[in-house]
Parts: structure tokens; sequence; C-alpha cells
């Protein structure tokens, strides 16, 4: 029990020492547009790099409200009407991602998928 | 109307799985049903206020603000959660033992009661939030939007509500000899798959690196979207492609609340004649 703990303290030392060397790092990133209009997406499909940090802008130009959420990639935003936002994703494997419009999920128009190639 | 029966299960189902928890680990607390209930209005009353201010919210930090208040949320949570265990490794041999409420009302205390309070409240808050959020986008679609809306959402609201409360039914069952050691593992699995929502939000936000994302894809095994898959969500916190960042944040939450409720507990024990 008395060796367990210090290895249990020494995970979030290195979790913090991560954050660290992250806050120094500052990379510009390519940006990439969706643009949702009476509850549909401008594209179905979003080709983007693998292996690259990428910022994606999310243009709501509906009045109501907007959430744009994508379980395959651990991303929930919501967008309020005539608003926009931004989210960062990636480095992506390759593959592909599907993302919704959470509020109209069901409807084609509104699901999508991102394409790391 | 299904759609949005659908969509506001989801959200309450996962308040519905936290109160179900919180409840049973408080088993045998003085007056917590008042607690728990005060916790729910509480966070009705808020999710409503955010879900106004989300404009706001969202500007914030640099149009990082949205992530900022989830993650800050989420990581109070986390804290709570990993004081009631804490808390609970110390007296919860005491209370068990004690045989009226009077005398376990002194024991545990106002400041166990406003944890109670605050998880619960914390937990409708956030997914409160995204509900009133959802229902207002697509009630002002139609005409008939508004009507079909709120009967869906509320029978969305009542199934989650039934999916919690037969968890708590079912954790009532374990016998007392192992009950809270069964709540207090649900606890800290809660209160790790929290903390890896969190990391999801920061990651987001870009102010943690993603350290692989993802990790590795168990979607083929168990879809994070099918009926088991969100249970797990909801419960320990299962995500079928996580990233690095949010296993790292899951272990280190794990981890602390065992050390400290190990440490607490050899203490206290040390202590006792």
């Amino acid at each position: 029990m008395l060796h367990v703990r210090p290895l249990l303290l020494k995970l979030p030392a290195a979790l913090l020492a991560t954050l660290a060397l992250n806050a120094s790092l500052a990379v510009a990133t390519e940006e990439y547009t969706l643009t949702i209009k009476d509850h549909a997406f401008d594209k179905q499909e979003l080709v983007v790099p693998a292996g690259q940090k990428i910022t994606l802008l999310v243009i709501n130009k509906d009045a109501t409200p907007a959430e744009f959420e994508s379980k395959p990639l651990n991303r929930e935003k919501v967008i309020p009407g005539n608003a926009q936002a931004t989210l960062h994703i990636g480095p992506l494997r390759p593959g592909r991602y599907g993302f919704v419009e959470e509020y109209h999920e069901k409807e084609a128009a509104a699901q999508g998928t991102i394409i790391a190639q | 109307m299904f759609t949005a029966a659908l969509i506001v299960f989801r959200e309450s189902l996962e308040a519905a799985l936290i109160i179900g928890i919180m409840a049973a680990a408080t088993r045998g607390f003085a007056r917590r049903t008042r607690w728990i209930i005060a916790g729910i209005g509480a966070g009705a009353a808020g999710a409503a206020l955010v879900a106004s201010s989300m404009e706001l919210i969202s500007d914030l930090a640099s149009g990082t603000g949205q992530e900022l208040f989830n993650a800050g949320i989420l990581l109070t949570a986390v804290a709570m959660l990993a004081w009631h265990n804490i808390w609970m490794s110390v007296h919860g041999r005491q209370m068990a033992a004690q045989a009226n409420s009077a005398a376990r009302a002194v024991t545990e205390g106002r400041s166990a009661q406003s944890v109670i309070l605050a998880v619960v409240a914390l937990a409708v808050l956030r997914e409160g939030s995204e509900t009133v959020l959802f229902l207002y986008a697509l009630g002002t679609g139609t005409a008939s939007g508004w009507h079909a809306s709120l009967l869906g959402g509320g029978l969305g609201l009542g199934a989650g509500a039934l999916v919690g409360f037969l968890l708590y039914a079912g954790l009532l069952r374990i016998p007392l000899q192992r009950f809270f050691a069964v709540t207090s593992a649900l606890v800290v699995l809660l209160a790790a798959g929290m903390a890896s929502q969190a990391a999801a939000f920061l990651i987001q936000a870009d102010l943690v690196p993603s350290l692989g994302a993802p990790l590795w894809d168990t979607s083929g095994v168990l879809a994070q979207d099918s009926a088991l898959g969100m249970l797990l969500h909801g419960l320990v916190g299962y995500a079928a492609q996580p990233a690095g960042m949010q296993i790292v944040f899951y272990l280190t939450a794990l981890c602390a609340i065992l050390a400290g409720m190990k440490g607490v507990a050899a203490r206290s024990n040390g202590q006792l004649a």
C-alpha cells in the first residue's frame, strides 16, 4: 500500500507537466468551415488532412440555436442563432468521423462526415 | 415529437443515473430526499438561466467560454464526488452503525448534505441547459412544433427518470454488507467518467493536447449510441473512441480518489483504539 500511493500521485504530476508543455506551444492551424442553414449543413463531407490539428468554424445562419456534435470526435458545441463557433479537432488518424446538428440529427441534411486522409 | 422524446431521454438519462446513484449512496442520510429535490430544483432553474445566457457564455474567453464552463461544472462535480467518497470512507461505518436518524444527522452534518445538493444540481444544470435549448430550437420550427416538442420532451424526461429510479431500486436490493462498497465504486466510476468528459471539452478548446484522437476505437464492439453504450457512458464514462488525454483524466481521477479514500481511512483507523 505504501509504495502504491507515490505512483498514484505521479500520474497527476505527469498530467500537469503535459499541460505546461502544451501551453508553451502555439501552432497556427488550418481552418475549415461548415455552415448551417435551415438546419442543414452546406457540406455532407469535409475532407481534412490526417495527423494535423485543425480548426473547425461552424457558422449558424438560422435564428434558432444549433448544436454541432460528433461522438467519434468527442466534440459538442452549441452555436447560438446567427452566431458562429470554433472547435479544435485532431490530430486525427485517417478515417471517417460522423457529425450531426444534434437538434435535427435524424434529418439527412443535418448529418455529415469528416474524412481525414 | 419522437425526435424530441429521444433526445430529451438521452439528456435526462445521464442526469437520472447520477441522481439514482447519489440517492443510493446517501442511503440513511437524514432528510436526503429533501436535498435531492432541492438540487433538482436549483439545477432546473440554473439550466434555464444558462440556456438564456448561452450567447454570452459562448463569447467568453475568446470563444472558449462554453468549453470552460462545461469543463468547470464537470470538474466541480468530480471534486464533490471525491469529497463524498472520502467522507464516507471515514464516517461510513459510523453512519451504518447508528440506528436512529437523529444521531446520523449529527454525524453527517451540513457539508455532506450540501454535497448531495450540489452534485444533483450540477448534473441537472448541465443536461437541463442542453434540453432547454434543444426544445427551443425544435419548438420554434412549426406552429404545432411547440406542443409536439413539449409532449415528446415530457415523455423522454419520464422515461429517463424511470431508468434512474430503476437503477436506484435495483441498487437498494444489494445486501447491506456490500451496499456501500458498491455505491462507493459507482461514485468513483461516475467521477472518472465526468473527468473524461471534462477533458474532451478542454481538448476541444485547445487547452490540452489530445494525445491520440482517437486512442482506440471500440465502436465495432459496442457503439456509444446503442442502448447499452448510452447506459455505460452515463455510468462509467464509456467512450467508443476516446482521446488519449481523456484516458489520462479518467485514470488520474480514479487513482486520486482511491488514494484519498485509502489514505484517509488508514489514518482514521490508526486513531481508533
